[in-house]
C-alpha cells in the first residue's frame, strides 16, 4: 500500500504520542503511518541525497545503558540523515558510573533542552521512568525484557515490503521468548495488524501465561513452523545454556535450531528473520541464515534506519497534545 | 527359531482388556498367535511344545518400574546378567533400570551401554531412565530431549530433586518433550535419619526420618506440577498422609501417577527389630497405619503401580552398625508373591494386582504394547501358580546380592515359567 505523500503528511498531524515506549498501546492506523513514513525514507536512503534537513536544529541523544552496536548506529544514522545533531552517551565514561541515579541523569539531560532521548536500559520500565521526568520525546531502544518497539516496526516493514501485508499471515517466533523484548513487541504488533502469531520454544524459555498475549504455543518446530509464512528466530544468549533453562547448546540446536529440515514444513518460500546478532549453529544454521532467497536478515538492518527516521520524525515534529 | 508353545487350559488374565477366562494360548516365534477357548482344535503347529497349564495363571509378564541393575560401576552388587536372571525368576519380562549408576546415565552413551549389555544378556527386556540432572548433582538439567530420542523411558535422579526452581524447570522442559519426571519425594533437610521417626527410633537411639519429609515434598511437587503442567510420577509412596495427598490431587484432576514397593505394604518399622540392617530402606519402613493406608491406596487406585525397587547391596554394606548400613533391599524375585499376599488376604482382586504389575507400569513408562496379552502382540508372559506356597530363601535368590527383607517368609504364589518374545527365559519344574 503506497500511500500518497500528502496523505502521509496529513496523517502525521494525527500522531499525538509524545513518546514511543512500546508497541502496546499503538493502533493499527498509527503503526501503518509509521510504516508508510518509513517506506518513504527507504527510498531516500537508497538515493543519491541521503541527508535532508527535515530535523535540522534538533538535538537527539542516544543514551545506552547496555552495549549495542547495531541499534545505536542505526539511530545515530537515522538522526543524521534527517539533519539532526546526534550525540551518543554510553554508560562507560558517564556520570552513571559515578553513581548518579537514573532520574538525576534524566533531569541533567533535560536541562540541556533535547528534542529526543533514545534509551536502551537493562531494566524493564526504565524508559517509562525517564519519560515522566523529561520534556522531550523518549524512544525506547530496548528495555529489559519488556519492549523493543523499533525492532518490531522494522520487522513489520520488512514483511510488508516482501508480502504486501501483515494481515492473515502466520508468523512463528522461535527461541528464547522468556528473555526477549523483541518477541514481546512483535507479538503486540503482529496481533494489532491481524497476523496469526505462534511462539515456538521449550517450556523453560516461555514466560508465564504467554498464551494470554494472543499467541499459539508450540514446543516443537514441526508443529510450530507448519505452514508458517514467516519464521522469526530470536537470539539465544549463551549464558542460558548452563543447565537451568536448557541442558546444552547441541540439544538446543537439535530441537530448536533452524535448519532446512525443520524449515521444510513451513510454506514454500517462507521468510526467515532474525533481529541479530546471530549465534550461527545455535539458533540458526549458517546455510539458512545466508540463503539469499529466504533470509531477509540484512534487509531488516537496512530498513531499521528508515523506521528509526520515521519514529524521530513523527515524535519530534508532529504537534503534541498538551 | 523359537519352538511354538501351546499353553492349555490356563486361566488367562489380561488386566488391560479385562480378560479373565480359562483357555489356551499359542505362541509362535516372538508373538502370541492365538488365544482363547478351543485353540487346540484349530490345529497345533508341528513340533509345538504342549504345556498343561490347568489351575495355573497365564498373564502378561511383569513390567518393573524401577530396579538398580548394578551396571555400570556397581558390578560387585549386581550385573545385568544376575539382575536379568533374578527378574526372569520373578516373572518380570521388562524392567526400567535406574540411572544413578557410576558413571550416571546422563548421556546417549550410557543408554547405549545398557542397550548393548541387554542385547548380550538377552533374557528380559531392559529399558533405562536418564537422569534429570547432570551427574545427578541436582544443579543442571540433563539433555532430556536427546536422551528421550536415544530411548530413555523416563527421567529420575534415583533420589529426591530437592531444589524447587530446578524441579519446576525440569517438569516444564521434560513436559515439552512429553517426558515424565520420576521423583523420590523426600525432603533431604528433614530426612537426615536412618529409620522411621517415632518411639521405636527413640528406643533404639536412631535418628528418625519423619513421614512428613515425604509428605512435604510431595505437596510441594504437586503444586509445581499444577504450575508447569508437567508429567510427574512419585516413586515409593510410604505414608498414609502421602496416600491422602495424592488421592486429593487426583480428585481435583491432576494427572499424576505413583507407585509403592512390597516392603511398604508387607512390613512395618517394627520389623527393624534389633537393628536389622536388611530392613533399612529408603523411604524407611513406616507404622502399621501407614501400611494399611498403602493397601487401601492400591485398592482404590490412588497408588497406580507396584515396583520392585530392587536395590542390591553386598554383605559388607549391610553387616555394619545400623546407621552406617546402606539403604535398600533386593526385590525382583519377591515382587509377585508379595503382591499376591494382598490378593490372598482379600485386599485386592487378582486382576487389579496384576494390572499394578503389568499394563499400568507399562503405560507409565510409555512402553507401547507391553504389559499386555493380545493376539499378534509380543509373547511376554508369566505362567504362575497363584496358590502354591513356598518360603523365600535369601541364599537361593538369583540376584548377586542377597539383601532381601523377606528371608524365611512363607509366601503363596510361585512363578513357573517366564517367556520373553516367545523364548522361555526361566522355568521351574
Amino acid at each position: 500500500m503506497a500511500a500518497h505523500p500528502h496523505d502521509i503528511d496529513a496523517r502525521a498531524e494525527t500522531f499525538t504520542h509524545r513518546h514511543l515506549l512500546g508497541i502496546e498501546g499503538l493502533t493499527a492506523p498509527e503503526i501503518n503511518l509509521l510504516l508508510d513514513t518509513a517506506d518513504r525514507y527507504v527510498e531516500q536512503n537508497r538515493g543519491e541525497n541521503r541527508v535532508t534537513n527535515k530535523l535540522a536544529g534538533k538535538t537527539i541523544v542516544n543514551l545506552f545503558f547496555e552495549n549495542s552496536t547495531r541499534t545505536r548506529t542505526s539511530f545515530e544514522l537515522a538522526a543524521r540523515r534527517l539533519g539532526a545533531d546526534a550525540i551518543n552517551m554510553s554508560v562507560d565514561g558517564s556520570s552513571v558510573k559515578k553513581g548518579e541515579t537514573l532520574i538525576d541523569t534524566a533531569l541533567t539531560l533535560n536541562a540541556m533542552h533535547l528534542d529526543a532521548l533514545v534509551v536502551r536500559h537493562q531494566e524493564s520500565g526504565a524508559p517509562k521512568l525517564l519519560a515522566s521526568k523529561v520534556n522531550c520525546a523518549v524512544i525506547n531502544a530496548g528495555d529489559g525484557q519488556h519492549e523493543h518497539p523499533t525492532q518490531a516496526l522494522l520487522d513489520a516493514l520488512t514483511i510488508r515490503r516482501r508480502l504486501g501485508t501483515l494481515k492473515g499471515l502466520t508468523v512463528a517466533i522461535c527461541g528464547d521468548i522468556l528473555h526477549s523484548r523483541v518477541a514481546r513487541s512483535n507479538i503486540h504488533l503482529l496481533n494489532i495488524m491481524g497476523a496469526h502469531v505462534r511462539v515456538v520454544a521449550p517450556p523453560t524459555l516461555l514466560p508465564g501465561a504467554i498464551d494470554r498475549l494472543g499467541v499459539e504455543v508450540h514446543h516443537s518446530m514441526a508443529t510450530g513452523l507448519k505452514d508458517a509464512d514467516i519464521v522469526m528466530m530470536l537470539r539465544l544468549q549463551l549464558e542460558r545454556m548452563q543447565g537451568q533453562f536448557l541442558p546444552s547448546q547441541r540439544e538446543y540446536f537439535r530441537f530448536f535450531g533452524l535448519d532446512y529440515d525443520k524449515l521444510a514444513v513451513a510454506k514454500p518460500g517462507a521468510l526467515i528473520m532474525h533481529p541479530g546478532p546471530m549465534n550461527r549453529g545455535v539458533e540458526i544454521d549458517t546455510l539458512v541464515a545466508d540463503d539469499i532467497h529466504r533470509s531477509v536478515i540484512l534487509q531488516q538492518v537496512e530498513l531499521g534506519v528508515a523506521v528509526r527516521m520515521a519514529c524521530l520524525d513523527l515524535l519530534t515534529t508532529a504537534p503534541k497534545a498538551a | 527359531m523359537t519352538r511354538p508353545v501351546l499353553y492349555r487350559n490356563a486361566r488367562l488374565i489380561d488386566p488391560a482388556s479385562g480378560l479373565d477366562q480359562v483357555g489356551d494360548l499359542l505362541t509362535v516365534g516372538e508373538a502370541i498367535a492365538a488365544m482363547g477357548q478351543g485353540i487346540a482344535a484349530q490345529g497345533v503347529p508341528d513340533g509345538a511344545e504342549i504345556v498343561d497349564a490347568a489351575d495355573l495363571v497365564l498373564a502378561p509378564g511383569l513390567v518393573d518400574l524401577r530396579a538398580q541393575v548394578g551396571e555400570p560401576g556397581m558390578e560387585h552388587n549386581e550385573t545385568l546378567m544376575t539382575a536379568s536372571r533374578s527378574a526372569a525368576a520373578g516373572g518380570i519380562t521388562a524392567l526400567a533400570a535406574l540411572p544413578n549408576t557410576d558413571p550416571v546415565i546422563d548421556d546417549e552413551a550410557g543408554l547405549e551401554f545398557i542397550a548393548r549389555r541387554a542385547r548380550e544378556v538377552k533374557l528380559v527386556k531392559i529399558f533405562a531412565y536418564g537422569t534429570v540432572t547432570r551427574e545427578t548433582a541436582g544443579k543442571e538439567i540433563s539433555e532430556i530431549g536427546l536422551l528421550a530420542e536415544a530411548g530413555a523411558v523416563g527421567f529420575t535422579d534415583g533420589g529426591p530433586i530437592a531444589d524447587p526452581a530446578l524441579l519446576r524447570r525440569a517438569l516444564a522442559y521434560a513436559g515439552g518433550f512429553g517426558q515424565t519426571i520420576f521423583q523420590h519425594p523426600s525432603e533431604p533437610r528433614l530426612a537426615g535419619g536412618v529409620m522411621n521417626a517415632g518411639d521405636l527410633a527413640t528406643r533404639l537411639g536412631l535418628a528418625g526420618i519423619p513421614g512428613m519429609a515425604e509428605v512435604i515434598m510431595l505437596e510441594r511437587d504437586l503444586r509445581l506440577v499444577e504450575m508447569t503442567g508437567g508429567r510427574y510420577h512419585a516413586a515409593n509412596i510410604s505414608t498414609a498422609e502421602s496416600v491422602a495427598v495424592i488421592r486429593r490431587a487426583k480428585a481435583r484432576g491432576l494427572k499424576i501417577t505413583c507407585d509403592t514397593a512390597p516392603p511398604y505394604f508387607a512390613l512395618t518399622e517394627t520389623d527393624v527389630g534389633d537393628y536389622r540392617t536388611f530392613f533399612k530402606l529408603s523411604p524407611p519402613l513406616r507404622g502399621e497405619m501407614d501400611r494399611r493406608a498403602i493397601i487401601d491406596g492400591l485398592a482404590d487406585g490412588t497408588i497406580d503401580a507396584i515396583a520392585s525397587d530392587h536395590q542390591p547391596h553386598d554383605q559388607d554394606s549391610k553387616r555394619v552398625p545400623f546407621a552406617q548400613a546402606a539403604f535398600g533391599a533386593v526385590g525382583l524375585e519377591t515382587l509377585l508373591p508379595l503382591t499376591l499376599e494382598l490378593v490372598h488376604k482379600g485386599a485386592l482382586p487378582l486382576a487389579r494386582a496384576l494390572a499394578a504389575l503389568t499394563s499400568i507400569p507399562a503405560d507409565i513408562l510409555g512402553l507401547k504394547g507391553l504389559g499386555r496379552m493380545a493376539v499378534g502382540g509380543k509373547a511376554d508372559l508369566v505362567l504362575f501358580d497363584a496358590d502354591r506356597p513356598w518360603q523365600v530363601e535369601a541364599e537361593k535368590l538369583a540376584s548377586k546380592s542377597k539383601n532381601t527383607c523377606f528371608d524365611r517368609r512363607p509366601v503363596q504364589g510361585m512363578v513357573l515359567r517366564t517367556i520373553v518374545d516367545g523364548r522361555t527365559v526361566f522355568s521351574r519344574t
